[in-house]
């Protein structure tokens, strides 16, 4: 690797600590329209996100709930808070943006995107074993907006 | 008797070529032992050896390098025979693995020996490889795996395991040390409690085998298994251990080339064993590199390489408990040098990935014992598991690592 690592600035940044900490939205929702299930059974995070759909495909509310790492929970917190209110397809949008910047297939400097502070992801990829745990709500998200139930990181 | 300042630590580190790599700029500190474990030299010079200047196939040519294989294989074999104090050389099947071992005894002893209604005994801190082949050999057969609990320190409660053994016990299947523990099992009276109803004992040894001397005798087991690759041999080997007239009567698990004796379209006889139960070409090379890794741990003896293993386990006992709320799991009084352990508001896989920017390599998860986890209500743990060639200041490493974790982490 050219570029030296800082496991500080690339991945305990302030805002994950913080959001690991007092994650948003960390609760079971009563009546949701959708809900799915995340499993990494590598290090075992594991979390249920609930969504409340209105009929013009509105994200009314979201949440999470469930125990893993430091960085699965503030992914979830953040995941929540940037998808909240907005459109089910802007939701989606989201989560291929998100997915591909974990992957390093989106260069948030160079290629369009509306991830705002989800960049502070940007670097993950540096640490293979944990892109899993960044995308783990991500992909229980779109599976519960796709009625897929249980999702797991290891398809 | 060797004395403690003879452990010649210096040198032995000398002989694992891959202990002097850099980790992320760091001198690599290696506490994944009960994964796998670093290879001698010797054992490479092996594998280098026989794919240079032996490479054949074996058990099936006259011609000079077919023998010369056929021998060295075989020789391992014997050393095995006498590492582990096993009667005859037939007693001994290699496998793939310790994993493979044990589904060779379910697949075959298990499908002909066992009953609707017939009773398996594993204990609460198995791996899964000592769960799952007998979870299918009781679905297929209709058995009943029973599960002998342990207490908070991570011990078997030998008189709760007294009570599930009966006339209907038909096999006991435990570990011998635990890998996410490091609890030694008591295996001589587990055996001997189990022998009393007649039942047949598998001790799963893949974590025994490298820290303490093995006496399968002694031990009166009627299995027992380990893999090579935790014995400082190449992944792919392992060895099943059986009692002779057992291992007599059990039918053939895989068929091929080696276990056979004859073969015609109506009717096929069998051979012998050890190859009976050895189908198709094995992992030739691999099982020479293990026969040179029991020569390597010859030279140092495994007395010396238990006693400095235990002193390395009681000091990184005392330094890890020396951190502010940090819980270890597993405190069994009779323990290997395996150091499991949790700390509050920090998950064991951030802990992994922090100190491995330190160039500390520990193992974090479930350790293949979900159901161990469970019982501890803990998601996961951070795994330190040490070897004879690891030192005090390596574990001071450790420490301090995690005192920089606990930064991060308040
Ligand atoms: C106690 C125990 N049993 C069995 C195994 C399985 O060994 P292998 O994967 O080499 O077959 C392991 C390996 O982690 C182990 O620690």
């Amino acid at each position: 690797m050219t570029e030296p690592i800082d496991i500080r600035a690339d991945l305990y940044q302030e805002i994950i600590l913080e959001h690991n900490k007092k994650p948003r939205n960390f609760k079971v929702m009563d009546h949701p329209t959708h809900f799915a299930e995340g499993y990494n059974p590598l290090c075992g995070d594991h979390l249920t996100v609930y969504l409340k759909v209105d009929p013009e495909g509105t994200i009314e509310d979201v949440s999470f709930q469930g125990s893993g790492c430091a960085i699965s929970q503030a992914s979830a917190s953040l995941m929540t808070t940037s998808i909240k209110g907005k459109k089910v397809k802007e939701a989606e949008i989201l989560f291929d943006q998100f997915h591909r910047l974990v992957t390093c297939a989106l260069d948030p400097k160079k290629d369009p995107h509306q991830l705002g502070k989800l960049t502070i992801f940007t670097n993950i990829w540096h640490y293979p074993a944990r892109v899993k745990c960044a995308s783990l709500s991500w992909h229980a998200m779109h599976g519960a907006l796709n009625k897929v139930q249980k999702v797991s990181t290891e398809e | 008797m060797k004395t403690r300042t003879a452990f010649p630590i210096d040198v032995i580190r000398k002989d694992f070529p891959n202990l002097s790599v850099t980790i992320h700029g760091k001198p690599l500190v290696y506490l994944d032992n009960a994964a796998t474990t670093m290879k001698p030299r010797t054992v490479l010079n092996a594998l280098k050896r026989f794919y240079e200047n032996e490479n054949s196939n074996i058990h099936r040519g006259v011609h000079h390098l077919s023998q010369v294989a056929t021998e060295d294989y075989e020789a391992t074999r014997d050393k095995i025979r006498d590492f582990t104090n096993a009667r005859h050389r037939q007693e001994i099947i290699f496998t793939k693995g310790a994993t493979e071992a044990i589904n060779l005894v379910a697949q075959s002893y298990g499908r002909t020996f066992l009953n609707k209604g017939d009773e398996i005994i594993i204990s609460h801190m198995e791996h899964h490889s000592n769960i799952v082949p007998w979870q299918m050999l009781c679905q297929e057969k209709r058995c009943v795996l029973k599960v002998a609990p342990i207490n908070d320190q991570g011990e078997l409660i030998f008189a709760e395991y007294e009570k599930l053994l009966s006339e209907r016990t038909k096999i006991v299947s435990m570990v011998h040390i635990s890998n996410s523990l490091g609890t030694i099992n008591p295996a001589k009276d587990i055996i001997a409690a189990a022998h009393q109803y007649k039942a047949k004992v598998l001790i799963d040894g893949a974590q025994s085998i490298n820290h303490k001397k093995i006496d399968v005798q002694d031990l009166d087991c009627d299995f027992f298994v380990f893999s090579g690759h935790k014995l400082f041999a190449p992944t792919g080997t392992g060895v099943l251990y059986g009692k002779l007239e057992i291992l007599d009567a059990m039918p053939p698990w895989q068929g091929g080339g080696d276990m056979i004796a004859s073969v015609t379209f109506e009717k096929t006889t069998y051979n012998t064993l050890p190859n009976r139960l050895e189908a198709g070409t094995p992992h030739i090379a691999g099982v020479i590199g293990l026969g040179a890794a029991i020569d390597y741990v010859h030279s140092i003896g495994i007395d010396a390489i238990e006693e400095y293993e235990h002193e390395l386990l009681q000091y990184g006992t005392k330094a890890l408990t020396a951190i502010p709320r940090l819980r270890l799991i597993g405190t069994a009084r009779d323990k290997a040098a395996i150091l499991s352990f949790v700390l509050p508001n920090v998950h064991p896989h951030d802990v992994g990935t922090l100190v491995d920017q330190d160039g500390i390599a520990i193992r974090t998860g479930h350790h293949c014992t979900m159901p161990l986890m469970k019982r501890f209500n803990v998601p996961a743990t951070s795994r330190a598991s040490l070897s004879f060639y690891n030192t005090k200041q390596e574990l001071d490493k450790l420490v301090a690592s995690i005192r920089r974790v606990k930064e991060i982490f308040p």
